[in-house]
């Protein structure tokens, strides 16, 4: 047994539940005479709806089919080599599942290790090796087909990428050498960095022949059939691949220092993923392969043994199984129909929730609003909102059309809503109003509505409580900009019956967003948890930290914006009355700022100024700042904040607002953009220390977002 | 409004492999739709001069329009395919001359000036669908005695055939099968079958039929190079005890697809596009049900009247070898030998395999490399059998025919 089989037997062991990938070789003659050949196809044996993937069974598999092909090359059994997938699928790359089992820094090496060994035979063997990248491609997928001498793209593959990044970890398996080595270091840099640290972008195969990672592009229909008939083609020497030469210069380092400042500019050092990645692309320039890939094996290991890594995973777990199956939502056979929608008011953000109706459920949506010139005003919004999509042709013009005529506004709610299933209230947020509001829903509403309210302080249950069926009221919290926040807090009232509740979460699927069921508790979930923080930073500017000081404090966490910048977003005004709406609820916890309130009251969207392209407090809002002469530093600030937050957390879970420390991380990351490596924010404070000094616990069982015991 | 009949030509035409349907076959795990998908294809790639957007129609034919070959296959195969939106097309049903059918159809239109060029072809994947699948035949048939039962079995059609020619016997038959094997071997060798041949990536997850994973198709699955009359004197007759029709000396149960572009002869001048052979006349005639195979027979005799030609006019035939007693009825009938040299000089469906609506094209195909090969021929035809008792013919001429020079 080679070294190589016995890294990865030993690796199986501790992964015993691995869904396995074979790697079947068949052997054809090509056309042109071109000889015999060995097509190596990666295949898990299951549909597309589960994608191949890499755990150390399968590499073991692959290695095997290696060992053949290696033996039928050096005998002159065959002229070539390649390597495909199943349908639609060629190999989305290594299984996470199998690395979140990792508990020691070994065996973490040797999965690197393992993957490398495997890939790099297929660079050596005595005949060419094409891959032919047939459906999604990422991560180890994308890289097993970097060892190759040649690469064909199909036109239809919807998703390629090296998503490693985004999770927390390199492209470790030659990605991070091989990539700048073939395409230059800018491109890989646009790969590896910019790609995943923007939402994990995927590249479409036109991309992916763009960019020069593939040689030859066609179309999905005979994509295999051609790119055997292209590998002939080359093997008898008709076709000559010509790439174009690598920039080894200075764009080299530019490049490396462009994903640095986007590197930065995305999680400012938080996050050490990227930061490697860069180091190692950095070193491939001077194109000692091995060198890289012992770096990657190196970066591998460290990362998976550390925190950023875990919590990246189970963050991407959140928001692709969580956040798909909403815990404690009801039997979703008991959501009722919704064929009509109305929005009560015609103010910008109702007319945001217009539009996102009309265009999730497309259905009549009537908005009401208190005269006839808001009400022209939002149906005229959403009109050119559509036309705006027309416009870059993400609908056509039937569309168009279709859209346009389903949105309607009227004055009278009983003409508007006498046949909605769905009444969203957007009104002003004071409690009498939307009471009134609802109020009149009712009466002209049919019996089985559901009547929503998008409040983001208010209580569902008090405005529900005037009702005649205040069980058919739900909260229904949507995050600004709605069409880009995944996040909807799904309020239950006291009240609300599993019926509105079923039928609630079914138009949130409808509508593609995320969503949590919160209880109905001050401020539900992300701004209470927001404004704490923010609060926190408030009080200690207030008793005297400068500005800039408590600003940098929280850096580290690499939180998509600083807590300023956030408040300057949401507005000082909301942020104020938040407050306000929770130091009514909770006064010991939440103050109300008098510097905020002076802020507000002098009109002052912000904090700070751009006049110099920087953000730089603004002299008017600096002279108006009454702070105390208690100042701390970076260290004790970030303490403070930490500890509020790991207190609020605590309470709300105590309080049962939501049903695990999940869904609060779950809502930090698609309401407030906070960040996979903080894995939202409970697997950073139990990391940090900061669960058990303020609770005497942490949040999560370890292994659930940390290296398990 | 006046108007004038315009020549039609066969501008070029392309097949897959033909494969032997069941589980082991090549095929196996391969949809029917995108057989005939990647032959139109290639046979666009092979011809650009033809563009896309000026293909008038696709007419696909295939026997059991259900599943994956239903769905008005010639517009569904269409936008597989990636034609334009604007091409329409439709599906063609004539047994096992839906190829041929969907060509005369198309060309029918071609000279009353309808179309100006057009894809026509066919496909059947009978390991998908076995012959006679989802039928439910009236059942007047049977008790108005409209057809003898055995018109419903091919294979008793056949036998039938041999009682009407007492003078072709088993041996005959197995030495006429043993001849198409010789000759198809003798084709592969010289480079004759490849040339109009579409590789088709197949996959494979069942062990049993071989390596797994995906592979490249690139011949004929069915070919038995190197048969010998010993070699088929045992097999079974099973439809009939002691009969005379064996898997040996008929074409087997296959999968495959066929693609050919039809057009004006103006337009394919016009565009530049290849002419190989231009159509004289075609006819089809029915027969006794029970004795399927002597359509083609009627059938040319109505195409050489139609043409105003003799057999003797004809210099190159291809006969599709669904039974081997069939072609030697045609031979018998018109005084021909069983080995003449004009016929079926590639071999024929007893070798190469007969998925039933795909075939007329691959006569046709192999018709106009012969035509090319051989300018001082003026005239071929293309003839088979259909079931329910019918012929198709095709009268085609050569235009690389120098002898009027």
């Amino acid at each position: 047994m080679s070294t190589t089989a016995e890294l990865l037997k030993q690796a199986s062991d501790l992964f015993p539940d691995e869904v396995v990938t074979s790697a079947h070789v068949r052997h054809f003659d090509l056309p042109f005479g071109a000889g015999r050949f060995a097509l190596i196809t990666l295949d898990n044996g299951l549909d597309h709806t589960k994608p191949t993937t890499f755990g150390p069974a399968s590499l073991a598999n692959l290695n095997t089919a290696v060992d053949q092909v290696e033996k039928e090359a050096a005998e002159g059994a065959i002229v070539g080599v390649g390597i495909t997938g199943k349908p639609f699928i060629f190999a989305v790359g290594a299984d996470l599942k199998g690395v979140e089992l990792l508990k020691e820094h070994e065996h973490a090496l040797a999965i690197g290790k393992g993957g490398h060994e495997v890939f790099k035979r297929l660079s050596k063997l005595a005949v060419p090796t094409f891959a032919y990248y047939n459906g999604a491609a990422m991560g180890g997928g994308v890289e097993v087909g970097l060892h190759c001498s040649y690469r064909t793209v199909s036109k239809a593959i919807p998703a390629f990428s090296l998503p490693e990044v985004f999770l927390g970890l390199v492209p470790g398996w030659g990605g991070c050498t091989l990539l700048p080595n073939l395409i230059g270091a800018d491109k890989a840099v646009s790969v590896i960095i910019e790609n995943s640290l923007n939402q994990n972008k995927q590249l479409k195969g036109q991309q992916v022949f763009d960019l020069g990672i593939a040689d030859a592009i066609f179309e999905g229909a005979d994509f295999l059939e051609q790119s055997l008939n292209w590998t002939a083609r080359v093997l008898t020497g008709d076709i000559t691949v010509e790439r174009p030469v690598i920039d080894r210069g200075e764009a080299w380092d530019q490049a490396v220092a462009k994903g640095r400042f986007i590197a930065d500019g995305k999680v400012h050092g938080a996050a050490p993923a990227a930061y490697r990645a860069l180091d190692i692309i950095a070193a491939a320039k001077d194109e000692d392969l091995q060198k890289g890939f012992d770096a990657e094996d190196q970066a591998l290991a460290d990362l998976i043994m550390g925190g950023e890594l875990r919590a990246g995973i189970y963050a991407f777990n959140l928001v692709q199984k969580r956040g798909k199956r909403p815990a404690g939502a009801p039997d979703k056979n008991l959501a009722r129909p919704v064929t009509k929608v109305g929005v009560v008011g015609a103010g910008l953000m109702a007319s945001q929730l217009a539009l996102l109706f009309l265009r999730r459920l497309e259905v009549p949506v009537v908005l009401t609003d208190i005269d006839q010139e808001r009400v022209d005003k939002g149906v005229g919004y959403v009109h050119a909102e559509i036309d705006k999509l027309l416009g870059k042709g993400r609908i056509n013009q039937d569309k168009a059309n279709r859209l346009k005529a389903l949105v309607t506004g009227v004055l009278d709610k009983a003409e508007g809503f006498a046949d909605a299933d769905f009444v969203i209230e957007a009104v002003f947020e004071e409690i009498g109003v939307k009471q009134q509001v609802f109020a009149e829903v009712e009466a002209v509403a049919p019996a089985h509505a559901i009547l929503a309210t998008n409040t983001s302080s208010l209580s569902v249950t008090e405005m529900a409580s005037k009702l005649k069926h205040p069980e058919r009221v739900v909260g229904f919290h949507f995050f600004n900009p709605v069409a880009i926040l995944p996040l909807l807090e799904i309020v239950r009232g006291e009240q609300t019956d599993d019926a509105s509740l079923a039928t609630a979460f079914a138009v949130a699927k409808k509508l593609k967003k995320t969503a949590v069921l919160v209880k109905d508790a001050p401020a539900f979930v992300v701004n209470r948890i927001l404004t704490r923080f923010m609060g926190e930073i408030q009080n200690v500017i207030d008793e005297g930290t400068p500005v800039e000081v408590a600003e940098k404090a929280v850096e580290p966490l690499g939180l998509p914006m600083s807590p300023l910048v956030l408040l300057e977003l949401v507005g000082p005004a909301i942020g104020l009355h938040v407050s306000e709406t929770l130091h009514g609820a909770f006064p010991d916890r939440f103050k109300v700022s008098p510097n905020l309130k002076a802020v507000v009251e002098a009109g002052k969207r912000g904090f700070y100024v751009y006049d110099s392209g920087k953000p730089e407090l603004d002299p008017e809002v600096a002279a108006l700042l009454k702070q105390g002469d208690a100042v701390l530093t970076e260290e004790q600030v970030r303490a403070r904040v930490l500890d509020a937050v790991a207190q609020e957390i605590g309470l709300m879970l105590d309080e049962g607002v939501v049903a695990e420390a999940q869904d609060i991380d779950l809502c930090l990351i698609t309401g407030a953009g906070w960040p996979f490596h903080l894995g939202g924010i409970t697997p950073y404070l139990d990391r940090e220390g900061v669960s058990e000094r303020v609770n005497g616990k942490k949040f999560l069982a370890p292994g659930v977002a940390s290296v398990p015991a | 409004m006046p108007r004038t009949v315009r020549d039609v030509v066969f501008v070029d035409g392309v097949r897959t492999p033909f494969g032997k349907a069941g589980p082991k076959g090549i095929y196996h795990e391969t949809r029917a739709d995108d057989l005939v998908v990647k032959a139109i294809r290639e046979l666009l790639r092979r011809n650009p001069g033809l563009d896309p957007k000026k293909i008038d129609e696709v007419a696909i034919a295939a026997t059991t329009q259900i599943g994956d070959q239903g769905l008005t296959l010639g517009r569904t195969a269409g936008i597989l395919a990636g034609l334009p939106q604007s091409v329409p097309g439709y599906s063609i049903d004539r047994m096992c001359a839906g190829a041929l059918t969907a060509v005369t159809t198309t060309a029918g239109s071609i000279a009353f000036g309808a179309y100006d060029a057009v894809i026509a072809g066919g496909v059947e994947h009978m390991g998908r669908h076995p012959m006679g699948e989802g039928v439910d035949p009236n059942p007047r048939f049977v008790s108005e005695k409209l057809v003898d039962e055995s018109a419903l079995f091919m294979g008793m059609t056949a036998e039938n055939l041999h009682d009407r020619y007492p003078s072709i016997t088993k041996q005959r038959a197995d030495e006429y099968a043993v001849r198409s094997q010789e000759k198809a071997a003798k084709a592969y060798a010289d480079g004759k079958i490849q040339a109009d041949l579409v590789p088709i990536s197949v996959r494979r997850t069942n062990p049993e039929g071989g390596e797994t994973g995906w592979g490249l198709v690139t011949a004929d699955e069915p070919m038995r190079p190197g048969t010998t009359l010993e070699n088929l004197a045992n097999l079974k007759t099973p439809f009939r005890v002691h009969g005379r029709v064996t898997a040996g000396n008929a074409a087997g149960l296959n999968d495959g697809a066929t693609a050919s572009i039809i057009a004006s002869e103006d337009f394919a001048r016009e565009n530049g596009l290849p002419v190989k052979m231009r159509l004289v006349s075609y006819a089809f005639a029915g027969v006794e049900p029970e004795v399927m195979g002597y359509g083609p027979i009627p059938a040319t005799e109505k195409a050489l009247a139609k043409a105003g030609l003799s057999i003797s006019d004809i210099g190159l035939f291809e006969i599709n070898e669904a039974f081997a007693v069939q072609v030697l009825a045609f031979l018998e009938h018109y005084g021909i030998a069983d080995d003449d040299a004009r016929v079926n000089q590639y071999g024929g469906a007893i070798a190469f395999g007969h998925p039933l609506a795909s075939s007329g094209v691959r006569l046709m195909t192999q018709l106009a490399r012969q035509f090319e090969e051989q300018p001082h021929v003026r005239y071929g035809l293309t003839t088979m059998c259909v079931g329910f008792g019918m012929g198709a013919t095709v009268i085609w001429e050569n235009p690389h025919f120098e002898g009027d020079k």
